[in-house]
């Protein structure tokens, strides 16, 4: 699998991500904001968590109008899979490369620690090595992680299978326990919490690992 | 001439920052202030003849996300 790791100014896990990708043997090229193409014969375009513009306007906002995000566009319509992870999923809104929008959390605070996440029964390459309905542990660390959306996105979402993982103890507010959402071809995954920071025994817990591996795997056996 | 955009969160959308606010004012010892929205005001300096559907343009395509928030565009 090869993967584009993209920074834009404020990114902050754009090095965790590229690291975690390659622990699992990604092939990472990493990619500046204002690059207007993607390398040649990428599978995966990784977009990353932090503050990217310093949250100027809203999260988000600004990162994705930059001119490496046409390019992205580009690579998800021609069905190239794209990860955001915390801001990278709040880019991912803002490019209505995902329905919804993220706001506040409901407390105001921000929050960092690891949270339980319930595995969707989503038709998604990123969940080959996940079961529907297991329950598995990543860190969250954000302060506009609250999800929501129309009511009438929210029921397609559900209707299409597009749930990849919801909160088990719902920390920010999001509508319906929402953590992490997929495009309709599955291929698109946005999420606020971070696989990357989970990657080994080490971080406590392993499971964000088993994400980039089960992407890798589904990639290379297809 | 100049625009000046106010950016609010939609009727219906749960404005937790406003709802502090108002908390805030509660124990300050205002009484009777029953609801608090917040948003912010954008100005623009901009070229003569810029249009006001072109001032809308911008709010669609950046200023707002009308997802969850709506947008009004006063131009003098």
């Amino acid at each position: 699998m090869r993967a584009a790791v993209i920074t834009f100014p404020g990114s902050n896990c754009d090095r965790d991500l590229a690291v975690g990708l390659e622990m699992v043997g990604a092939e990472v090229t990493r990619v500046w904001h204002k690059d207007s193409t993607l390398p040649e014969g990428i599978d995966l375009v990784g977009i990353p968590g932090g503050f990217s513009y310093g949250d100027y306007l809203r999260c988000g906002a600004i990162a994705a109008n930059s001119p490496i995000c046409a390019a992205v566009k580009t690579h998800a319509e021609k069905g190239g899979y794209v990860f955001g992870v915390c801001n990278g999923f709040q880019v991912l809104t803002e490019m209505h490369l995902l329905p919804g929008a993220l706001m506040r959390n409901a407390g105001l605070k921000y929050i960092c620690k690891t949270v339980g996440l319930e595995v969707g029964a989503c038709d998604s390459d990123f969940l080959s090595n996940y079961t529907a309905g297991q329950t598995i542990q990543v860190p969250i660390a954000h302060h506009d992680g609250n999800y929501t959306a129309t009511p009438d996105e929210l029921d397609r979402l559900v209707g299409e299978g597009r749930l990849a993982f919801r909160y088990t103890d719902n920390p920010n507010g999001s509508v319906r326990d929402i953590a992490g959402i997929t495009s309709a071809n599955g291929r698109v995954l946005g999420m606020m919490p971070h696989p990357e920071r989970a990657m080994e025994e080490a971080h406590l817990s392993a499971d964000g690992a088993r994400l980039f591996a089960g992407l890798l795997g589904a990639i290379t056996t297809a | 001439m100049k625009a000046r955009v106010h950016v609010m969160l939609k009727n219906g959308v749960l404005d937790p920052q406003g709802e502090a606010v108002r908390h805030a004012l509660g124990a300050l010892g205002f009484e009777g202030v029953d609801g608090v929205r917040q948003g912010k005001v954008i100005e623009l300096d901009l070229a003569d003849g810029t249009t006001e559907a072109e001032v809308n343009e911008m709010c669609e395509k950046l200023l707002a996300n009308t997802v969850i928030e709506s947008y009004t565009v006063e131009l003098s």
